[in-house]
């Protein structure tokens, strides 16, 4: 191992946190790299999971200052002066682009999370660690978020 | 001449790199691809990502900090 040259371009994060500003990170990392020429995948698992649950992508809390929702409704504010894109156009831009989606299956059980309630159309396949390993043992860039 | 014309002027990371790889994806091989912004960093960005991409940098330009970048596929 250790050989690079072996390695494909590819990018996988895994997207353990649910908070609102991690998603946007693993995100724009991700279309960064899809716009670059990379392939990309986003491996949900843990509170990752529930930014799937339908209606559930834009509704995860600030990771810190989060104040019961002010602090997440003042970077809000200042997200939309500065133009940001939305999650939402994120993701679409990331499928668009070929990116795939991955929800553990594992931790859908530890969370309580059923299948039914994921947003379907946004989940390309579902899989355990050995999908997510399959996927990272050929990846330049691999990240846990 | 330009085939494809992308305005994403006011947008920020990463908006401009997506829209000029989505506006490469559909341009055929060989036409000209123009993407006009004003994100300081993509100016920088996309000529890299055409690099990465193995297309064709024909011409940077920048006015009263709206720049115009012209890639051919």
């Amino acid at each position: 191992m250790g050989d690079d040259s072996k390695k494909a371009d590819k990018s996988t994060i895994i997207i353990h946190s649910g908070d609102m500003d991690k998603i946007y990170s693993a995100l724009i990392v991700s279309n960064g790299a899809l716009s670059m020429g990379m392939e990309a995948s986003l491996f949900f698992t843990f509170w990752g999971l529930q930014r799937l649950q339908k209606g559930g992508l834009e509704k995860g809390p600030l990771s810190k200052m989060h104040f019961l929702g002010l602090g997440k409704w003042m970077i809000m504010g200042r997200m939309k002066k500065a133009n940001v894109a939305s999650l939402e156009r994120l993701l679409n831009d990331f499928r668009e682009l070929g990116g795939k989606v991955i929800a553990c299956e594992m931790t859908m059980e530890i969370m309580g999370i059923d299948k039914k309630d994921l947003n379907q159309d946004i989940i390309d396949e579902y899989g355990a660690v050995g999908t997510y390993v399959n996927e990272a043992r050929n990846s330049k860039i691999t990240l846990f978020i | 001449m330009v085939e494809l014309k992308i305005d994403v002027t006011g947008e920020t990371c990463p908006v401009p790199l997506v829209e000029m790889r989505k506006a490469l994806r559909k341009a055929s091989p060989g036409e000209i691809v123009e993407v006009v912004g004003t994100h300081p960093a993509s100016k920088k960005e996309i000529p890299m990502a055409v690099e990465a991409l193995g297309f064709e940098l024909v011409d940077v330009e920048e006015k009263d900090g709206v720049w115009k970048i012209k890639i051919r596929k």
